[in-house]
């Protein structure tokens, strides 16, 4: 008795149809030179794409009409933001709040919150980041210290979160805070509100990674006023929700695609006389590839069918990302033709490559918490 | 993955009949009539005789037959009443091979006998007949009339060299698409769904053992170490599992991606035997190092099955150059063919 289940999924007919006119979005877009592709999705953003891509009602596509959204399913989803995501397409603005924040606020939101944040959100037009950790919290998400004071009509946030990738171009934060004692169990008087990034009191500060870019932020709290309808949920139950939103995180085909470009470019680089080790390479990846895609339509048709396969996708987060980091270090001792004049796309998307691997394996639950979240699920702990 | 009917009553079957004695008596070359009769009355050996459709129950079968460590010529008897269906042929009764199943052997028609090379045939010793694939069809060559090298994998499972045969029949022609390189890719996927069992199976020793062996106070499966270790076999495991499914359905509803599918499972299951076969040995220790411990059962048929036909370099060899043939832009639209 297996402690893992893969439902095998086959996409409906209507999604062929769908992945036509992404495909051909893409090409679009592609022709009139508006961007290139970029694996890594977090880094590659652009209002300007995400408001399009929202007119093409391909952002919130799984609410009710009455939010914004358009109905659809997690397969068709699944199949817009692969498509999207092997394109190297610039998802970066709208993907956090589409990925988890407003299915959180769907979830555990109030009626209020979603008419007033989720037309925006699919529109492509409102951006959030994630509020969890801080510079003493990483993997030890309890352990969390900004505190929301109750003050009249709602709290006052005190506190510093780190690491929120792209707080200085979002609107709103879904802020895990402590708002009563632990109590002996500290995952107990923990709650989620939604942050308003323009608030008084909120100062936002860029961190620089070591490729240069500005993607990460400290934002710190200086008795920030937090009104309390942008309490998400139940207070005190921020655990809990917050768990659920790990699992909104991990569930998405973002697992193995942040090194598609350096696939691809090898591929091209290679040709059709490849010598056998680049061959047999080539063969592998795609090997690996497709499984990984496999597993991870696997779990979407689980979501589909209203299931929460958490372990699953733990499982496949972890299997996707060593996959990512590996390619990498295979492709710049495979690919032919390296460091040439005619080289200059292969050692671009190679150098991004190397530089952002470190992040994949840490981002959305590292390899070692993911590890033992397996663990657990194996019985072992 | 899905446990379905068929894959629940496999194992039922292959837990009642392959069992610790049964292995090492066939191992020492005891023929296990018992599962074999038992395997015959459950129809197993036709699931393919009507096509290809019935490849995702043979892929049920054969998970559970590789969980199981049975020693039986199941899937070549499969594929040999497959081509035998497709040649319009009965097939005789009794366990059956086929030939070749090495991607470089080839098998030619002279005169009445059948001459060429056909090395590792599974179980040729004891099948009552093979099927032999030449270019020109199949041939049908009955035990007396075939002459083999014995042979072993590493798992003691036999594996002997063709040496000559002769067949009652010239062969018989076989329809277009169904040649030795069908019965290699087929056979291929048929292996990762073995060993995707034998890999499930591995896991659960492991943990188990993991859970029952105490050290330094507690069960060793509360270090992190061993932890760490076995939720990446656990990954290997269920990549394995789903792609030799994936494949298995593919095949079985003739999609345009059937043939990669096939080639993927095998790079992939093949990949995966070698990692889970190192960590499930990492985890039990010494004991597990041992023949009277029933890890080698599994470990050893990894080992062996991932060489059969065609290994991964094989595969991703084939992969590999109609990838980078067919350029850049294909990698994606390939990947995500129906």
């Amino acid at each position: 008795m297996s402690a893992f289940r893969f439902e095998p999924i086959d996409l409906p007919p209507a999604c062929d149809e769908l992945r036509r006119e992404v495909r051909a979005f893409i090409a679009e877009e592609l022709q009139a030179g508006r961007w290139v592709p970029n694996s890594d999705f977090l880094v590659h953003r652009s209002a300007d794409f995400s408001r399009r891509l929202g007119a093409r009602g391909w952002i919130g596509m799984t609410w009710p009409k009455r939010y914004g959204g358009h109905e659809r399913s997690m397969l068709e989803r699944y199949v817009v933001t692969e498509e999207l995501l092997a394109a190297g397409a610039p998802v970066g603005a709208h993907w956090i709040a589409d990925r988890q924040s407003a299915p959180l606020i769907l979830r555990y939101g109030s009626e209020a919150q979603r008419q007033e944040l989720l037309p925006g959100i699919a529109r492509g037009e409102i951006y959030f980041c994630i509020g969890m950790s801080e510079p003493d919290s990483g993997s030890d998400l309890a352990s969390i210290r900004t505190r929301a004071v109750p003050v009249a009509g709602g709290w006052e946030l005190s506190g510093t979160k780190v690491w929120t990738s792209y707080a200085h171009e979002s609107h709103f934060a879904i802020t895990l805070v402590r708002t009563a004692p632990a109590e002996g169990d500290r995952h107990r008087g923990l709650s989620q509100v939604i942050l308003d990034l323009h608030a008084p009191g909120v100062t936002i500060r860029p961190i620089i990674n070591l490729a240069g870019d500005h993607d990460f932020n400290e934002i710190v709290l200086d008795r920030v006023f937090v009104p309390a309808e942008r309490l998400v949920g139940q207070e005190g139950e921020g655990w809990r929700q917050v768990t659920s939103e790990l699992a909104f995180e991990r569930s998405g085909p973002e697992r193995f695609l942040s090194a598609h470009q350096p696939t691809v470019e090898l591929i091209r680089h290679a040709g059709p006389a490849a010598a056998p080790q680049v061959t047999e390479a080539v063969g592998r990846l795609a090997a690996e590839l497709w499984t990984l895609r496999q597993m991870s339509l696997s779990i979407a048709g689980m979501l589909q069918a209203g299931e929460m396969p958490n372990l699953e996708a733990a499982l496949v987060k972890d299997l996707g990302n060593a996959f990512e980091r590996a390619i990498p270090e295979t492709v710049r001792l495979l690919a032919p033709g390296r460091r040439r004049a005619d080289a200059e796309r292969l050692e671009t998307v190679l150098a991004e490559a190397v530089l952002h691997a470190p992040s994949w394996t840490l981002r959305g639950g590292t390899r070692e918490i993911l590890r033992g979240i397996i663990a657990r699920g194996l019985g072992l702990r | 993955m899905a446990d379905t009917l068929v894959y629940d009553s496999a194992m039922r079957l292959f837990g009642d009949l392959a069992t610790p004695k049964t292995l090492a008596a066939a191992e020492e070359g005891a023929w296990p009539a018992e599962l074999w009769d038992a395997v015959d009355s459950a129809g197993y050996a036709d699931v393919l005789a009507e096509g290809v459709g019935g490849m995702a129950d043979a892929a049920a079968i054969l998970r559970a037959a590789g969980h199981q460590a049975a020693p039986i010529p199941l899937a070549e008897t499969m594929l040999a009443h497959f081509l035998c269906a497709a040649a319009g042929i009965e097939p005789p009764p009794g366990p059956m091979t086929v030939a070749p199943v090495e991607p470089d052997d080839r098998i030619m028609p002279i005169g009445d006998t059948l001459a060429g090379r056909a090395g590792y045939v599974p179980w040729g010793r004891d099948a009552a007949a093979v099927a032999l694939i030449t270019a020109e069809g199949m041939a049908i060559a009955p035990r007396a009339r075939a002459s083999f090298e014995p042979a072993h994998n590493l798992a003691g499972e036999p594996r002997d060299h063709l040496a000559s045969a002769a067949a009652d029949m010239p062969p018989q022609p076989l329809p277009d698409g169904i040649d030795q390189r069908l019965v290699l890719r087929l056979g291929a996927l048929m292996r990762a769904a073995q060993m995707a069992g034998a890999m499930e199976a591995a896991l659960d020793l492991s943990t188990r053992y993991a859970n029952d062996r105490v050290q330094f106070g507690r069960p060793i499966g509360k270090f992190q170490a061993i932890q760490q270790q076995l939720a990446l076999l656990a990954e290997e495991a269920a990549a394995a599992s789903v792609a030799a499914e994936s494949a298995a359905r593919a095949v079985a509803e003739a999609r345009p991606s059937s043939a990669f599918a096939a080639a993927a499972a095998k790079i992939r299951a093949g990949i995966a035997a070698g990692k889970v076969a190192e960590i499930a040995h990492q985890v039990h220790g010494a004991i597990g190092f041992t023949h009277e411990h029933s890890l080698h059962r599994l470990t050893r048929r990894l080992w062996s099955w991932r060489d059969e036909f065609g290994s991964e370099s094989f595969w991703s060899l084939e992969l590999g150059g109609r990838l980078l043939a067919a350029g850049a832009d294909a990698l994606w639209p390939t990947v995500t063919e129906r």
